[in-house]
């Protein structure tokens, strides 16, 4: 199959489901982007931190940035599409029947059970991108240094609250002067 | 009726300037287009405009493409909810393909990739955050912590897709808020203040 088309029908299928927010779409676009082939799971490591540092929704950036790397500038331009074009045809058939979404029943029950998984998708996402990036690991010293880069940075975002970015920006200061 | 070209330009750029201002994700565009569309052009009602959050937060998709679709197409119809998706769209979708080209000529340089060994940890952490915020609002009974935890564990262990497991998730809901009912346990299918457009507003408002 042609690139372009396979990277259009894949982020198709990830806009329909993109619920609950751009964290929760990182396993799944992981998983397909391994499957094609187009990365490895460290190398969209790289995609989230580059998505992450980027103005923007956090999945369309890292389907933008996984389009370009496959198929440069028309990849990229067909995984944005692919990304949004659920939500534009969503929203034209809840506003055409002005059909009050978010307030109805089965909606409301849906995501009742909805926002767990989202939460239990995304912490399996976090532990398998630590196995991969040796977050978790054999006990080296390489581990033991980045499992303190990752407990400072999250004690940065949650407890002193700073921002992503500048987080990004100092861990990789650090980097430099380690490794 | 004839499509006036000249409003749709201005939806169009009005979202184009919302677009590069916006650091950290979807949410951080939301008080922008807030106040370009509410209290500058006055396009939509301070009251309409948190519905129209709390729609674009439900619908999969970034919530701030979202937004800006729905205002558009309350505008201006279907041209109107292309021209605001593409505007908001297009600075950030330039300035990531502009970053993507920067790192992937870099990437292999000594110092770049010593940062981001270090980054990579780092990015492990943003996600644990994310967890932890959205586990806040999601995780506050036993089900939904059961539900969580399984969740987990099925991903790890059975190497489900995660494809599955969401669509999986909108009938589980479904299922358990019905058999719930049937015996007559009380459900609360919200934790309080759970939406956080409706919470921030409320503060700002206050």
């Amino acid at each position: 199959m042609d690139v372009l088309v396979e990277l259009f029908l894949t982020f198709l299928m990830i806009g329909f489901v993109s619920f609950g927010g751009g964290y929760a779409m990182i396993p799944v676009i992981e998983i397909e982007v391994s499957n094609h082939g187009w990365m490895t799971t460290q190398e969209f490591t790289d995609v989230i931190a580059i998505a992450g540092m980027s103005p923007g929704p956090i999945a369309t950036n890292s389907a933008i940035f996984v389009g370009y790397k496959t198929a440069e500038l028309p990849g990229a331009i067909v995984s944005a599409l692919a990304m949004v074009i659920p939500s534009l045809l969503i929203i034209l058939i809840i506003a055409t029947f002005f059909f009050r979404f978010n307030e109805n029943k089965f909606v409301k029950s849906a995501f009742y059970g909805l926002r767990p998984i989202i939460t239990g998708l995304i912490v399996y996402a976090a532990i398998k991108f630590a196995i991969t990036n040796n977050v978790i690991g054999e006990l080296s010293w390489h581990t033991a240094s980045l499992m303190i880069i990752f407990g400072l940075s999250l004690f940065s975002l949650i407890k002193l609250r700073l921002h992503p970015l500048f987080v990004i920006a100092l861990s990789g200061f650090v980097g430099m002067v380690l490794y | 009726m004839k499509t006036d070209w000249k409003f749709i330009l201005q939806i169009f750029l009005s979202f184009l300037k919302i677009g590069p201002a916006t650091f950290g994700g979807g949410y951080a565009m939301i008080p922008m287009i807030e106040r370009e569309v509410v209290d500058k052009k006055k396009w939509i009602r301070n009251k309409d405009v948190t519905e129209i959050f709390a729609i674009a937060e439900s619908v999969p998709g970034a919530i701030a493409i979202n937004s800006a679709t729905f205002i558009g197409y309350r505008l201006a119809g279907v041209r109107g909810a292309v021209a605001a998706m593409v505007g908001v769209l297009l600075p950030t979708f330039i300035i990531v393909v502009i970053l993507s080209m920067l790192f992937l000529i870099v990437k292999d340089n000594p110092h770049i990739e010593s940062a981001f060994i270090a980054i990579r940890a780092t990015i492990v952490a943003l996600i644990v955050y994310a967890a932890y915020k959205i586990g806040m609002t999601a995780v506050y009974d036993k089900t939904t912590l059961g539900i969580a935890t399984v969740t987990t564990a099925i991903l790890f262990f059975l190497h489900v897709h995660p494809v599955v497991v969401i669509i999986s998730g909108i009938f589980t809901g479904m299922v358990a808020v019905q058999i719930k009912s049937w015996f007559g346990m009380s459900i609360k299918l919200e934790k309080d203040e759970l939406n956080v457009v409706k919470k921030e507003k409320q503060v700002k408002e206050a």
